[in-house]
């Protein structure tokens, strides 16, 4: 059995994928390159790594109310993660994601930076409010 | 979630396709948020600038558009955050006609829906402040905390599409807060030096932000009124406010003798009060210095994020009297549209263009096409009062410095920091 995360009920489609992970936050105005599809903020912890097709595991979302409309247009460009994943979320990113139909779940039981590793694969399933973590038996400690 | 019965019809597309686009999307959000109904607003306030609607935000407002006149109007006063670009100045600014295409087409679809185009970030002071206990979606994260903090109304940050759904509706889903338990103070600072300009205000919503760094935190700042001796001014709460919700996504703060809802005692917070954090001199000192660069060239110099108010104008018009900006640097100001006509009318407009300053309305520089502009004009070094600013601008390829007015008019005149 892979490891099993509990966490609120979500938004978008249930997906599986590669994670990215850091003690950061996330604005997609701010942080972003939407052309090239990297972290493009230099103090960003992920700055210059690229962000498409992954899944990304982050502390809060900050900032403005551009991302709003930015994942929807990121979505349709195809230069998008796969799935957001924080500890907490603003309400700009959860508008944000149900306008673009972009997988996104947050308060987990624990720091969720923690909880996943970069390169895990991860099954996020939003109605379920749950992240399974594939590579790990569960009981492993992450 | 509890839906009246007009509210099931238009989840049952029978008040057209728009509106049971909006409360869709306002179902799904206020799930995300457990939110057990709607409440009604008496504003909504969109930021649809086309830098972030981008082509498939543009298409997505003109398919809705496109539907019956009774279907699409919005039922609640609806204004616009700032635009792309301004038709006067882009041109000037290396944005391009594609921009400004893409821009008219948004401006249309929002037309169509009965949008008031106010091209504002700073409509609390211009159109239509907030009262107390009003439920609003506003749309931008400084009209947010100063609605929320300073006149004691109740918004979230409402996203472009958000706030669209909230003008569709007439109503939006009622979490964060809207909601009494979500207004108390959940941290606490106390300010012991005086911001000696709106640069400082600025760096002192900075520093609480980012030591606050969520939208689910409320912050108390004690010893405001103690410091000033007095209260601060409505540009030096809009300073600090946007930059707080910059730095910290944070959307309502509390200042005993200030601000409404402020109790000043621990009767204000949710738990029991935690000890306040410190905040002087050396500490907004510091701040600034970290995005110091004297003695550097200086491509362009900002006034901007928020728009400036009709004081600010004046305030840049007096320190730029009789002197010329370098020729090798850019001095912009932006403001509102109702602002730039007063300026105009006035004579402060001419005072700033007479000196080689450009006056832009509408606008608010960040959101508009930021990183096109700097790869245009060549870019790199910018100063600027607004510590927002500073702080969104790196991500576009900026070295941005924060410094007061008079440091920034300054320096436009060297063309280099001083």
């Amino acid at each position: 059995m892979p490891t099993l995360l509990r966490c609120h009920q979500g938004i978008g489609p249930a997906v599986t994928g590669t994670a990215l992970v850091a003690k950061d936050n996330f604005s997609a105005r701010y942080d972003l390159d939407r052309k090239a599809g990297v972290f493009s903020r230099p103090s960003h912890a992920l700055a210059g790594q690229s962000y498409v097709g992954r899944i990304l595991v982050l502390d809060q979302a900050k900032g403005g109310v551009a991302t709003a409309w930015m994942l929807r247009d990121m979505a349709e460009r195809g230069i998008v993660p796969l799935a957001l994943i924080f500890n907490r979320v603003n309400p700009i990113l959860a508008q944000g994601a149900a306008f673009a139909g972009v997988t996104m779940v947050d308060r987990f039981a624990g720091d969720v930076t923690d909880l996943i590793r970069t390169g895990d694969t991860l099954r996020v399933d939003p109605a379920a409010g749950s992240v399974e973590v594939l590579n790990r038996e569960s009981g492993a400690v992450a | 979630m509890r839906l009246t019965g007009e509210e099931q019809a238009m989840r049952a597309g029978e008040i057209g396709e728009p509106r049971r686009w909006a409360i869709e999307h306002q179902i799904a959000v206020g799930a995300f948020f457990d939110a057990a109904d709607l409440v009604p607003v008496a504003q909504a306030h969109i930021m649809a600038d086309t830098e972030s609607l981008g082509e498939a935000g543009v298409r997505f407002l003109e398919s809705l558009a496109a539907a019956p006149q009774a279907e699409r109007r919005v039922r609640v006063p609806t204004l616009t955050d700032p635009r792309g670009l301004d038709v006067e100045t882009y041109r000037r600014l290396g944005q391009s006609e594609a921009m400004r295409t893409l821009e008219a087409r948004a401006i249309a679809a929002l037309r169509a829906f009965g949008v008031l185009m106010t091209d504002t970030c700073i409509n609390y002071q211009t159109i239509m402040p907030p009262v107390r206990g009003e439920h609003l979606a506003m749309g931008d994260t400084g009209v947010v905390i100063y609605s929320n903090s300073v006149f004691g109304a109740r918004s979230n940050f409402e996203g472009g599409p958000s706030a669209l759904a909230a003008a569709l509706t007439g109503r939006t889903p009622r979490y964060g807060y809207h909601l009494d338990e979500c207004r108390r103070a959940t941290r606490r600072f106390r300010l012991t030096a005086s911001p000696s300009d709106l640069s400082e205000w600025g760096a002192l919503g900075g520093i609480v932000g980012r030591a606050c760094g969520s939208y689910w935190e409320v912050p108390l700042i004690e010893g405001v009124a103690e410091i000033l001796e007095g209260v601060p001014g409505s540009d030096a709460l809009k300073h600090f406010g946007t930059a707080l919700a910059s730095y910290g996504s944070v959307a309502l703060f509390h200042m005993p003798g200030i601000t409404p809802e402020a109790l000043g005692d621990s009767a204000e917070f949710a738990d029991p009060a935690p000890p306040a954090e410190i905040i002087g001199r050396g500490d907004i000192d510091a701040f600034v210095a970290s995005y110091g660069a004297t003695g550097d060239k200086v491509d362009v110099v900002v006034f901007a994020a928020p728009q400036l108010s009709l004081v600010e104008m004046a305030a840049v018009a007096d320190a730029l009297d009789g002197r010329l900006v370098h020729a090798a640097t850019t001095l912009l100001v932006a403001t509102s549209p109702e602002i730039k006509h007063a300026a105009d009318r006035m004579g402060l407009t001419a005072r700033i263009e007479s000196a080689g300053a450009i006056v832009a309305a509408g606008i608010c520089f960040y959101q508009s096409y930021a990183g096109e502009m700097a790869e245009a004009n060549g870019w790199r070094r910018l100063l600027t009062n607004s510590a927002k600013l500073v702080n969104i601008i790196g991500g576009y390829g900026y070295r941005p410095t924060l410094a007061s007015l008079e440091r920034c008019v300054d320096s436009a005149v060297a063309g280099r920091v001083v």
